[in-house]
């Protein structure tokens, strides 16, 4: 089934996946020139996806998950990277934003970066990827700390780099609720590790199911559970512990905000899912602590809050991040209804939401490339000169809204469902009304860009370059497609999510 | 002529002829920008398209009637998201109106935004072209997803139609068009199709309805009223009250887009898609035996009278169709409601009659602002001397839309009111008929305006110098006017097609069309 | 009382990690001087290096290196994780601190108060 053939290095693939941009980016400080640097990352990175997609082909027709014996240990005593539905799908999103966000990415970073930096900014950038996709990959607790770490340090250094100095207030911050967030999950795995003696995922959910017979092993349990579930929602920005995202997204560069926007928060989600489904199931998670009821009532309050707050803004980035947040809602919706069509729908907006935020954040970044402002006074009327760009917005943004024929409307559809077959009626007109939101504040930015009389930067605007062009409209034609074909998205995600709704005990 | 073009398109399966109807829009809606240098060839691909349009549903029309139903099966997006088209008689009839008034309104639009110098005439019609195309597939849907993706896709696509100007005025109504119609697709309309496939397990539009009102797996009234509700109030397109508002606020658009959208294509695509569902998701049977609908019967009459008295009050001429606009739309509405076979039939017929009646009356207003740059109605005293043509074509179109015989309206009238006393509610037969003498109330009172007042400062005794509209607007108002009167005495192939709408086991639609009430011995239950 | 004693003493590695990570945690809230904060980060991630530590080292156990004489080791995952977390805690304090040179640069300032004085926009 599998088109590519890897040869000896395909039983390795799972570790190649992590150390190619690992080392990439050792590599890339090295190069004195950001071109070169952009080339050896530009190689990387359109690797990465050919590995997910081998690897989640395989998973697919196997159904088995793939194990990774790191150094041949095995699984409790060394470190196993496990590949299952779940995480190659989310795998495949991540190394596809990545890949498809760097060929933008030279002239963006050209524009934003000071050179001597850009080739250390491309380090940051690989190091990012890799230890995102190093938490996704990883069958280890502790392992995923460490590449949750990875990631977050290369993040704050991405966004330290923003043209503006807020932009490193915007890091600061990042940096003490990141690493909070991060010391919470290494407390709770801590905790776990005190009751159990193992960090392998697998091993963890079975010793637990034993040792949690005794009551104060139980307790400890779910205080590490509390610790995990706190950590996490700070990392993937669960409202109201979301306060460090705008700012981190408004000013950070162009590339760093898309590509974040798209990746950053999902591996945290994967992370978080991992844990309190496949760790812990439904024994504890649910029956013993309510998460899931704390988790849909955060999310409804993202999903309205969130969305009224980018109503208001007049910075687009900012905008967006707020959205973020509204969407992150949605995805812990599906996550807390736990079921069958909710998860699906949860997953599946995973893909679906990385591809459309990064749409509109490329776009937002190919309009900052050219007048160097998204602030919406300097963006009025820059839709009659730059087309092309505004036009993928635009569809991104549809799709946002959740319109039929966009893959927004998918996920929508399958959280609807999952609120149906939780029985909870009120959620349905829930989703629906807080998607009302999102028409009000792509409504109000289309309305400026495309109506308004041109602002003086608008005015002497060109068109974007091709070269950033070409990858907004993959991820604007990738928005329309995956709205019919959802082959990829949501059959995927409901065969993951078999796997963790059937992985509760 | 019928003959001709169907032994031309004879080859053709009616599924390429369903794939041609959707793309021909589509695909001049890539050309014409193409174009977008030289006007004269941009806008022959506008009438290429409407003309080859009309073309493909025209020679569907004799299959449709020959009993055909050709389906097309696209693409299965999830599991019960399918995209699928099938034609059946209302949907046909939808779609021949539709596509038929789109050549004579290209015509109209062509001398209108020349004569007015309008400015993004090439993103006119690209949306023009792509509302068609999503007009086509809501005609042709086959089960509630294709149809709501449509329907989306028609809100959107005439977004940059209203927003045309680009004043304060008409971004302000561009927000009220979008917020009301995608407000209340989402959160009503959506949840409805999202409950539908949850209650039923289904979402195609199967004769006799899917909603179950006896047997093992029954509703309770109560749910297929709320669901009813959700889907009546969820079509904002059809304007029921209070989801009106968009209606009047759209009358900031360009002439020709009130003319065929807000009077044809977008307004025609809420009352078709509630009697769609009505017909084929509830069922008439289901409804009439529940008692479900009765709530929207009161409603839907109230609307038809309290929007005829607010069109009364309005000085511009465009509101005031409006206003008549959303009251006719509730007529069609009230015929979906009162659920039997001969107000169905009522109800699909109003929508053709209503169209041709309130095309040629928006083309005169156009006219009147082309020729004049007149939009209130204060001041047409006496144009009908300047404008004879114009005017007597809005007294045509008024006496159609009054029900006048020997008008097309008389028919789809006659049918409602008969419907009304079918289903047992006598004073929806008497709200018909305060109706009419409302619309004369408020259309009349132009006619006579223009063509008996003096016109203010010209001598009475001299000869006024006639001044028209540019041709191709008169000959687009000639069209539809002919059209009105055409519809009377040529009412049988609209019928005939409705004929053969499948209503469902027990009711007999052919019953209706002789004047006898269906015996389903459901109605007194 | 005797028990609430024994429990405590029984568990009083327990108790000082307690007290460091609501310390550090406490300082990182309520600080407005962004090394402050960093310091109170600092001493929070601490807190979790004894929390892997201590229960580890098993009394009168040694190193866990084969040896006929002993029988009682003192566990080393833990210790190599915390390697780890170290390095970890190390670099984010560095970036940190790098951070907030750069923002005294911009700013003049490494009290927030006065920065969101400068940048209203910015809280």
């Amino acid at each position: 089934m599998s088109a590519l053939n890897w040869g000896a290095a395909e039983p390795h693939l799972p570790i190649l996946l992590v150390m190619t941009p690992i080392f990439g980016a050792l590599f890339s400080t090295f190069l004195r020139r950001g071109v070169l640097a952009w080339l050896l990352a530009l190689i990387v990175t359109l690797s990465l996806p050919l590995m997910s997609i081998t690897l989640l082909l395989k998973v697919l027709e196997t159904g088995q998950p793939i194990i990774y014996k790191i150094g041949n240990w095995d699984a409790p005593f060394g470190i196993v990277y496990k590949v299952d539905q779940l995480s190659a799908y989310v795998l495949c999103v991540i190394s596809f934003i990545g890949a498809v966000i760097l060929p933008y990415a030279r002239r963006s970073i050209a524009a934003e970066i000071e050179e001597p930096a850009q080739s250390w900014y491309i380090t940051m950038y690989l190091l990012c990827l890799g230890g995102l996709l190093g938490i996704v990959i990883t069958g280890d607790a502790f392992n995923a700390f460490v590449f949750l770490e990875i990631s977050s340090l290369s993040t704050y250094v991405l966004i330290a780099l923003g043209r503006h100095r807020r932009a490193l207030l915007a890091s600061y911050q990042y940096l003490i609720m990141g690493t909070i967030g991060a010391t919470f999950y290494i407390i709770g795995v801590g905790l776990l590790y005190l009751v159990t003696g193992t960090l392998n995922f697998d091993d963890l959910s079975q010793r637990l199911s034993t040792a949690v017979a005794d009551p104060g092993m139980r307790n400890a349990t779910l205080t590490a559970l509390g610790f995990i579930v706190v950590g996490l929602a700070l990392k993937l920005a669960l409202f109201p512990m979301h306060v460090w995202l705008p700012n981190a997204y408004a000013y950070a560069p162009s590339v760093a905000t898309a590509f974040l926007a798209g990746t950053a928060t999902k591996a945290a989600i994967y992370l978080l899912i991992r844990v309190v489904f496949s760790v812990f199931g439904t024994a504890l998670s649910v029956e013993a602590l309510p998460i899931p009821d704390l988790l849909l009532v955060l999310s409804l309050a993202a999903m309205f809050l969130a969305s009224f707050s980018a109503v208001f803004e007049n910075n687009a980035k900012r905008m967006l991040a707020y959205s973020s947040v509204a969407q992150v809602g949605y995805i812990m919706l599906g996550v807390a209804l736990a079921n069958q069509a909710s998860m699906t729908g949860a997953l599946a907006h995973i893909a679906n939401h990385a591809i459309m935020k990064t749409a509109l954040f490329l776009a937002l970044g190919a309009v900052f490339y050219r007048i160097g402002s998204v602030l919406y006074s300097d963006m009025s009327g820059i839709g009659r000169k730059m087309p092309l760009t505004m036009a993928a917005f635009a569809i991104a943004g549809i799709g946002l809204m959740g319109t039929p024929g966009t893959s927004g409307f998918i996920s929508k559809w399958y959280l609807a469902i999952g609120a149906i077959d939780a029985g909870l009626y009120s959620v349905v007109f829930m989703i629906v009304a807080s998607s009302l939101i999102s028409v009000v504040y792509i409504g109000r930015i289309t309305e400026v860009v495309w109506f308004r009389e041109p602002s003086p930067a608008a005015a002497t605007a060109k068109e974007a370059p091709l070269s950033m062009l070409i990858p907004l409209w993959l991820l604007a034609g990738l928005t329309v497609y995956l709205g019919f074909d959802t082959r990829l998205t949501a059959d995927v995600s409901a065969k993951a999510a078999d796997i963790l709704i059937g992985g509760i005990r | 002529m019928l003959t001709s073009l169907t032994s031309l398109t004879q080859a053709y399966t009616s599924q390429e002829l369903i794939i041609a109807a959707l793309l021909i829009p589509a695909v001049a809606a890539v050309l014409i920008p193409v174009f977008y240098k030289i006007p004269n060839l941009r806008e022959l691909v506008t009438l290429v398209a409407a003309v080859a349009l009309a073309m493909c549903t025209w020679s569907l029309y004799p299959r449709i009637l020959a009993g055909e139903v050709p389906e097309l099966k696209v693409w299965e997006v999830a599991p019960g998201l399918e995209l699928a088209f099938k034609i059946e008689p209302l949907g046909m009839l939808f779609a021949l109106i539709a596509s038929t008034l789109w050549i004579v309104n290209s015509i109209y639009s062509i001398g209108y935004m020349r004569g007015n110098n309008e400015p993004r005439q090439t993103q006119f019609y690209v949306c023009f072209a792509v509302a068609l195309s999503s007009t086509m597939a809501l005609a042709f849907s086959a089960n509630l997803f294709t149809m709501f993706l449509a329907y989306e896709a028609l809100t959107l696509s005439t977004y940059p139609l209203v927003t045309h100007k680009g004043t304060p005025e008409a971004m302000k109504a561009g927000r009220v068009y979008m917020m009301l119609l995608i407000g209340t697709s989402m959160v009503l309309f959506l949840p409805a199709v999202i409950l539908t496939w949850a209650l039923t397990g289904s979402m195609d539009f199967t004769a006799g309805g899917i909603i179950p009102a006896d047997g093992a797996n029954a509703l309770s009234p109560l749910v297929i009223g709320g669901l009813l509700a959700l889907f009546v109030f969820g079509i904002g397109k059809a304007a029921v009250m209070p989801m009106h508002f968009w209606l009047p606020a759209a009358m900031v658009a360009p002439t020709p887009v009130s003319a065929l959208l807000h009077a044809v294509a977008v307004v025609k695509a809420g009352v078709f898609s509630i009697l769609k569902v009505v017909v084929y998701i509830f069922g008439i049977e289901t409804l009439s035996s529940t008692n479900a609908n009765a709530w929207i019967v009161y409603l839907a009459s109230f609307c038809v009278l309290l929007a005829s008295i607010i069109a009364m009050n309005q000085d511009n001429l465009k509101a005031r169709l409006a206003y008549s606009t959303v009251s006719q739309l509730s007529y069609i509405v009230l015929g979906a409601a009162l659920a039997s076979a001969a107000s169905i039939t009522g109800g699909a017929l109003h929508i053709l009659m209503h169209a041709f009646a309130k095309i040629t009356l928006f083309f005169c207003a156009g006219a009147i602002y082309v020729a004049h740059h007149k939009t209130e109605v204060s001041e047409l005293d006496g144009i009908g001397k300047k404008m004879p043509l114009t005017m007597f074509a809005f007294m045509i179109a008024t006496l159609s839309i009054i029900g006048l015989p020997p008008f097309g309206g008389t028919w789809s009238k006659w049918f409602l009111a008969l419907g009304s006393l079918d289903a047992n509610y006598q004073f929806a037969c008497a709200v018909f008929m305060i109706s009419s003498l409302l619309n004369i109330a408020y259309l009349m009172p132009i006619v006579s305006r223009a063509f008996f007042k003096p016109l203010p400062g010209h001598p009475e005794d001299k000869p006024v110098a006639i001044a028209e509209a540019p041709t191709a607007c008169l000959i687009a108002i000639t069209i539809t006017m002919l059209g009105c009167i055409a519809l009377f005495f040529y009412v049988n192939p609209a019928l005939e097609l409705i004929e053969m709408v499948d209503l469902g086991n027990r009711t007999d639609a052919a019953s209706a069309l002789n004047g006898v009430a269906p015996t389903g011995g459901t109605n007194g239950r | 009382m005797m028990d609430a004693l024994q429990q405590f003493s029984a568990h009083y590695n327990y108790y000082i990690t307690i007290f460091l990570m609501i310390s550090g945690l406490f300082i990182v809230i309520a600080r407005g001087n962004l090394i402050k904060k960093l310091i109170g980060l600092s001493l929070f991630q601490t807190s979790v290096y004894l929390l892997y530590l201590t229960p580890a080292k098993i009394v009168g156990g040694t190193a866990p290196i084969y040896d006929k004489n002993f029988t009682v080791y003192a566990n080393p995952l833990p210790h190599v994780l915390m390697l780890t977390a170290i390095v970890v805690g190390v670099a984010t304090l560095a970036l940190g601190l790098a951070l907030v040179v750069r923002i005294k640069e911009a700013y003049g300032t490494v009290e927030e108060d006065e920065i969101f004085t400068k940048d209203p926009e910015s809280e």
